[in-house]
């Protein structure tokens, strides 16, 4: 007996786009909401015997002290002198003091080659840049105390890496005409090297604070 | 009326959507199964600090997250605690966990793998320095401290 030939009619999906799309932007939307984001920072490796530990030696005017204490009080030291900030709000500047990411700019840069802060040695970076004297071996050391609180931490943490953005966005101005962000990924590294971000976290101490 | 108008009318047939559900089903499944194994339930209160020169982390199969805050159930008081996946745990926890989390990376990824310290804002630093040199013991030395964008 032969089979009766009757044609089933094509199914019309065009519509099917239109859940598929719906489910896609849906999906994006979701996964893309929770984007982790934060100050990154890389932590020296464990020390490997006791003595290790106290031996790293910096020459004093290398060396930027930024101490946070239990009340949330801001220090930032180095040889030229002392500037106070009386809370995290502060430290924009306003009330007669410069603006943290000021000091920390001074002091990386060294403009006024002075003897107070951090020393000048000629490097070599590579065109365009060339030799150019860059104080190779400052340290920003955070300190804090035990009691101090997180959300003060950060906000020096993020006054400093400010410091550095906008030095290395200075610098990618000068030498290359355009921001940072628009370098290539060498020349990224050519500014990363010329501006190294040499921040230090030290052990908790106990500063100003009721034991 | 024309020529070209047929007389006997073919009527197009109605497209069977009955299976569509089906499929926006399957679909729906598999979104919800997805979102809540990646996620882990939060057991302590954040309020993330905010600052203004943040990165965004971007692998996030290589980012392993440690939440430290006040626990949001009441009855456990208000010290801070951590959470490490689904559980609290101590700072000495630390290291396993994160052995485990290397263990289960590509080994091509393990040295590219980043700890976002996700901690309440109220927390009191000897906390984090705590777990920052368990960290280190651990070899876990890419480490980011989450923060929302911001001016502050």
């Amino acid at each position: 007996m032969p089979k009766s030939e009757r044609k089933v009619p094509a199914l019309n999906a065009s519509s099917m786009a239109d859940v598929s799309f719906l489910l896609l932007c849906y999906f994006l939307m979701v996964s893309s909401m929770d984007v982790d984001s934060g100050l990154a920072r890389r932590l020296p490796p464990p020390p490997q015997n006791e003595q290790e530990q106290s031996s790293v030696d910096v020459q004093r005017r290398n060396l930027l002290v930024v101490l946070v204490n239990s009340r949330n009080e801001i220090l930032v030291q180095d040889q030229q002198g002392t500037v106070m900030y009386a809370d995290e709000s502060e430290l924009q500047g306003g009330s007669g003091n410069l603006a943290m990411k000021d000091v920390v700019k001074e002091f990386v840069l060294n403009t006024s080659n002075s003897p107070d802060l951090p020393q000048l040695i000629e490097e070599d970076f590579g065109p365009p840049i060339g030799t150019v004297p860059v104080t190779t071996n400052h340290v920003i050391s955070i300190q804090n105390d035990a009691t101090t609180r997180y959300s003060a931490y950060i906000a020096v943490q993020n006054e400093v890496v400010r410091a550095y953005n906008e030095l290395r966005n200075e610098g990618a101005r000068r030498y290359f005409g355009t921001s940072y962000e628009e370098l290539t990924v060498d020349q990224k590294g050519q500014i990363d090297d010329l501006y190294p971000q040499r921040i230090s976290e030290a052990e908790p101490k106990n500063y100003g604070g009721e034991q | 009326m024309g020529k070209f108008n047929k007389s006997g009318k073919k009527e197009v047939p109605a497209m069977n959507t009955s299976s569509m559900p089906d499929i926006v089903f399957a679909v729906l499944f598999f979104f919800i199964i997805t979102t809540t194994l990646r996620s882990e339930t939060l057991m302590v209160r954040m309020k993330l600090p905010t600052a203004s020169e943040v990165q965004k982390l971007e692998k996030k199969s290589l980012v392993t997250y440690i939440n430290i805050g006040p626990p949001l159930d009441a009855r456990l008081g208000s010290g801070t605690q951590m959470q490490l996946n689904d559980r609290f745990a101590q700072v000495t926890d630390i290291q396993n966990y994160i052995a485990q989390e290397k263990a289960s990376m590509n080994e091509a990824d393990q040295p590219l793998m980043t700890v976002s310290i996700k901690a309440d804002d109220n927390t009191r630093m000897q906390y984090i320095t705590e777990v920052k040199q368990a960290l280190r013991q651990a070899y876990a030395l890419k480490i980011s401290y989450s923060a929302r964008k911001g001016e502050n």
